[in-house]
């Protein structure tokens, strides 16, 4: 599950129990209802909370998230604040000076947004459909395999090795990404294949 | 990390050296402080700088870039010379008794059988005497001058504390002192842990740095306990899992290997990898790997991979060479042998050295595909930037397509930590714009390239179009389906071994463990070392309970840890001979007369009884190796060799340059530069406030560092003069540099071969994208050549010059 209910309603809870006793303790009891009434609820009560983890370093720490918007319930999400979760056994709450700053990661200026093309010799890039884009890396692929797979060494074996053609993988990205793109890189022959783990 | 992160707080002494955790793992390191506060533990550092690690540390001392191997050797000399030695675990865990071939030998910083011109070793004489039952010679006396003991003992005698001042720059008194401390933890109930990172890998021979280490923590007996082993700290969130996953040219996943064209067919190919026991009952693990292989066979093309057709082996690619790494599909680039190239969350522009012959490199290819959450230098290696990227656009002809992903805030999976923990994880945020997961990206490129060959024919459809891809929605499988497929299923019944009449796994089932995997072609998966992370369970990576019953810091329940959730590799070795714990108060697991049993998993069968089976397990040896037979291309020990561009000769063979087996290509041999040109060592690092070129990216991040420096000596300022802000030019024969010059007491000259040494200190995060200023990295002046095993660039110790500059050049 994404959302932790019990500390939500921890939050909730210690949002206005708080200010609640503060009152009650400077004496101001018969003004305790009305406050609590008027107290406005800690910011992140109304968001979802997601877990997650830190994509930076491999120290791995948990992080939780904090979204306007729950993807769950097939809304749209606007990451509002990353903080470090206090139940992982690793970091048990702490974040880095990079991990603190996780969100503007994700909500960087320079993000990627829509797919771009720079045309041979061109000093900049111009936009293009996904669909475009897609035939265009196929299209090449297959040209480039057919005409440089190596199908047969001079001996006669059969080798299905691909030199031409190039990837580089990312060591951000999980298991499962590169579960995918093992297999469609191996089953093409591309040989020239690595991730950051070399350098 | 043979342990993991929270491990680190049973230790006694931490050594960091090749690394700085503080800074570049700071809520890791967070390990390191408990164990010293709750233990009482030490901290040793050795860097060429004195770190934020340094200066948490109870000692510290310097060493020359590059220099690690001698530092090691000396210190293992030490502890044979002065009986800190684990005499039971050394005698009984690890080859120290076993007979080497009588041809072999050492002399002038080579071993036998080396040739010049092919610079490549004829290794026939590093092997082990094998009798007359087919099993390993021994003497468990010790007195065999050929036994690996001596021979250790002799290749180390050279490494004296003379010696190694002279070479590392190391004052004498301090290494004395640390090789003290280190020799404490011989004692059964001492344990030392290894933490260390780039600063050891980034060499022409790093894994053998890494082997000095290994091999001394084995002489100690640290290897198998808690609060020992060696821990590489890993750079990315999943750089662990991408290479268990096997994304590199030679790999298939879990450490299997792709084929050479050398082996024709299956048969031949598993000639090779039987994997049989050198002792009576050794256990020798990777017996099994055709059962690991068909898996993976079946996993990549299902019912079309059958026993008549090898299980597909056809389909594989073959290597004629021993890898197609990423430095050489670089060289091969800039020769104009590259067409079509894909960069999926890299930035190579900016991490692999010799800048120049990178964008010269990337200007030859036909299209280069970038797939990013963020805007890259490589995406753009062709825009001017002035001094910053100096190139003409309309001169390069690549085309360049840039696709949008998202990034872990926005997908579900898994990634691997330091540690070999799986962790799943879930998106909470809707990706920007028009960005899509790199599986969606994956899975369309190839669903519109199996309908070219579909519709088209081509060469070699088959391994194209019989690719397994059982998936509900074809263009965009799920991170589940994958995650299942990694793990594994049954595709028939699976028997049991013991009694085939007995049906163990139902068709269909999700598996449980690698024991379950059969080269009959009744299993399938992904990567035998995660079987066991979503079974009919459940998913094991997604588990989040965060007791800790032994206190052990093994947390069993918390995601899943391979192989087989053991959160400690080689713990057998953590217990002594009848199975009991060296350190009762440390105990991981211990034999209580039937069976294994403790806070961990075993890393042996829970049922081998102790004295039997040697605790390491995937060696046909069962032990721990100090001689490292025919596995490193550059021998069988770790022997000193200067870098490639060094300040001084190497004393052991003053005509020998780097590694003698380094792989060179012939451009780069005339782009190395000489130390009457250059005459100081530079060397990369990163900075706590930056990951990489991203968080240059972030605000925040390029407000607490914004701007490229380099950092030098009081001693080296003075003698150039420099002044602390001045602006300064750092050059090597490859390229230079303009940075903010910082002038500290952290770096001071060292003392080696009678003269003093120069260190700059170089960071890498800055390019010509994101929110930061403009600037350069380390990798414009690094040269191009890598390790003699696995090919990583040597950054961490290179040569340069430097100058004040006048003015400030804007962009």
């Amino acid at each position: 599950m994404t959302i932790d209910l019990s500390r939500r309603g921890f939050l909730a809870l210690a949002g206005t129990g708080v200010a609640t006793t503060t009152l009650g303790a400077m004496g101001f009891g018969a003004a305790e209802a009305a406050e609590a009434a008027h107290v406005r609820p800690f910011k992140l009560v109304a968001t979802t909370e997601t877990r997650n983890i830190c994509t930076y370093c491999s120290v791995a720490c948990g992080i939780i998230m904090y979204s306007k918007g729950d993807l769950a319930a097939g809304e749209t999400a606007e990451l509002l604040h990353i903080e470090g979760d206090a139940d992982h056994p690793t970091n048990r709450g702490t974040l880095c000076p990079k991990g603190a700053a996780l969100k503007d990661y994700v909500r960087a200026e320079t993000r990627l947004t829509r797919p771009r093309y720079r045309a041979p010799g061109a000093d900049r890039f111009q936009d293009i459909g996904w669909d475009e884009a897609l035939d265009k890396i196929a299209r090449a692929l297959k040209d480039d395999r057919d005409a440089n797979l190596i199908e047969k060494n001079d001996k006669g074996t059969t080798v299905n090795r691909w030199t031409t053609t190039g990837y580089l993988a990312a060591s951000a990205t999980t298991n499962e990404t590169a579960w995918l793109t093992y297999k469609t890189v191996r089953a093409m022959g591309i040989v020239g294949f690595d991730n950051q783990a070399r350098v | 990390m043979t342990n993991s992160w929270t491990d680190i707080k049973n230790t006694d002494l931490v050594v960091i050296m090749g690394g700085n955790a503080a800074e570049a793992h700071p809520c890791g390191f967070k390990w390191v402080t408990e164990a010293k506060a709750k233990r009482g533990a030490k901290l040793i550092v050795v860097d060429p700088r004195f770190t934020r690690s340094a200066s948490v540390a109870d000692y510290y001392a310097p060493i020359r870039p590059g220099t690690d191997i001698a530092w090691l050797m000396g210190v293992i000399r030490w502890c044979i010379e002065n009986d800190k030695v684990q005499w039971d675990y050394v005698k009984n865990y690890t080859n120290a008794t076993y007979l080497v071939n009588e041809d072999f030998g050492w002399e002038d910083g080579l071993f036998t059988g080396y040739d010049p011109e092919t610079r490549n070793y004829d290794q026939s004489s590093w092997e082990y005497q094998i009798g007359e039952d087919g099993f390993v010679r021994t003497d468990p006396t010790l007195q065999d001058p050929h036994c690996v003991w001596n021979l250790l003992k002799a290749h180390v005698d050279v490494y004296t504390p003379e010696f190694v001042e002279n070479v590392c720059g190391t004052p004498k008194d301090r290494y004395l002192k640390i090789c003290e401390m280190i020799g404490e933890t011989s004692a059964p109930d001492k344990v030392m842990t290894s933490m260390y990172a780039l600063g050891w890998t980034q060499h022409s021979k790093g894994s053998q740095n890494i082997r000095g280490m290994a091999m001394l923590q084995l002489l100690l007996g640290n290897i198998g306990l808690a609060g020992g082993g060696m821990n590489a700290l890993r750079g990315h969130s999943n750089i662990q899992g991408l290479t268990d996953v096997g994304l590199m040219s030679n790999l298939i996943p879990g450490y299997l290997a792709i084929p050479r064209e050398s082996e024709t067919d299956y048969a031949t190919y598993m000639s090779t990898r039987g994997n049989k026991p050198l002792f009576p009952n050794q256990m020798s693990y990777l017996q099994n790997y055709g059962k690991f292989m068909v898996s993976f066979m079946k996993a990549m093309w299902g019912d079309k991979a059958t026993a008549e057709n090898g299980w597909g082996y056809d389909w594989l690619p073959k290597l004629d060479i021993a890898q197609y790494d990423a430095l050489r599909m670089f060289d091969m680039m800039a020769n104009g042998q590259v067409n079509l190239y894909f960069c999926q969350g890299f930035n190579p522009l900016l991490a692999f050295p010799n800048r120049a012959k990178m964008t010269e490199a990337f200007g030859k290819l036909k299209l280069l595909v970038v797939m990013d959450p963020l805007e890259t230098e490589t995406a753009a290696f062709w825009e001017n930037h002035g001094i910053y990227n100096d190139v003409d656009p309309a001169q390069i002809q690549t085309e360049v397509l840039e696709l949008p992903t998202t990034c872990f805030a926005e997908d579900d999976g898994a990634t691997v930590n330091s540690g070999r923990w799986l962790q799943w994880h879930w998106k909470g945020a809707t990706p920007p714009g028009e960005a899509k997961t790199d599986t969606w990206i994956m899975a369309n490129v190839f669903q519109r390239l199996r309908k070219l060959y579909a519709e088209e024919g081509g060469k070699a459809p088959e391994p194209i179009l019989n690719l397994a891809w059982d998936y509900a929605d074809p263009e965009e499988p799920t991170a589940e389906e994958l995650a299942r497929e990694l793990n594994g299923r049954a595709i028939g019944p699976v028997h049991d071994p013991a009694d085939p009449a007995k049906v163990l796994v139902e068709p269909g089932k999700q598996l449980s463990g690698f024991g379950q995997l059969r080269d009959d072609g009744s299993t399938m998966a992904g990567c035998w070392i995660y079987t066991g992370c979503w079974t009919e369970d459940g998913n094991m990576m997604a588990r989040r309970d965060n007791s800790d019953p032994g206190d052990m810091g093994t947390f069993q329940n918390w995601s899943f840890s391979w192989p087989a959730n053991r959160r400690v590799l080689y713990n057998r070795a953590s217990c002594d001979l009848s199975g009991k714990p060296w350190d009762p108060t440390r105990k991981l697991i211990e034999w209580d007369g039937q069976k294994w049993a403790g806070f961990d998993v075993p890393d042996i069968a829970v049922t081998a009884k102790p004295g039997e089976v040697g605790p390491f397990i995937m060696t046909p040896e069962g032990t721990g190796r100090f001689f490292s037979r025919r596995l490193m291309r550059d021998g069988p020990f770790p022997s000193h060799m200067e870098p490639f561009e060094s300040p001084v000769e190497n004393p052991l063979n003053p005509a020998m340059r780097g590694n003698p087996v380094a792989r060179m290509f012939e451009g780069d041999l005339a782009q190395l530069g000489d130390r009457s040109e250059f005459p100081f060592v530079a060397t990369s690092y990163r900075l706590t406030e930056h990951f990489h070129y991203w968080t240059k990216h972030n605000r925040v991040n390029a407000v607490l560092q914004p701007e490229f420096f380099v950092e030098i000596s009081e001693e080296l300022a003075a003698e150039r003069g420099i002044a602390k802000g001045d602006r300064v030019r750092v050059w090597s024969k490859r390229g230079q540099v303009w940075a903010k010059a910082l002038v500290t007491r952290r770096i001071r000259p060292l003392i080696c071969d009678g003269k003093p040494v120069h260190v700059v200190g170089i960071p890498i995060h800055w390019g010509f994208k994101g929110a930061a200023r403009k600037g350069f990295g380390s990798n414009t002046l690094g040269p191009f050549v890598g390790d003699a095993n696995i090919e990583t660039p040597e950054f961490k110790a290179y040569l340069v010059n430097i100058e004040r500059a006048e003015g400030e050049v804007m962009a």
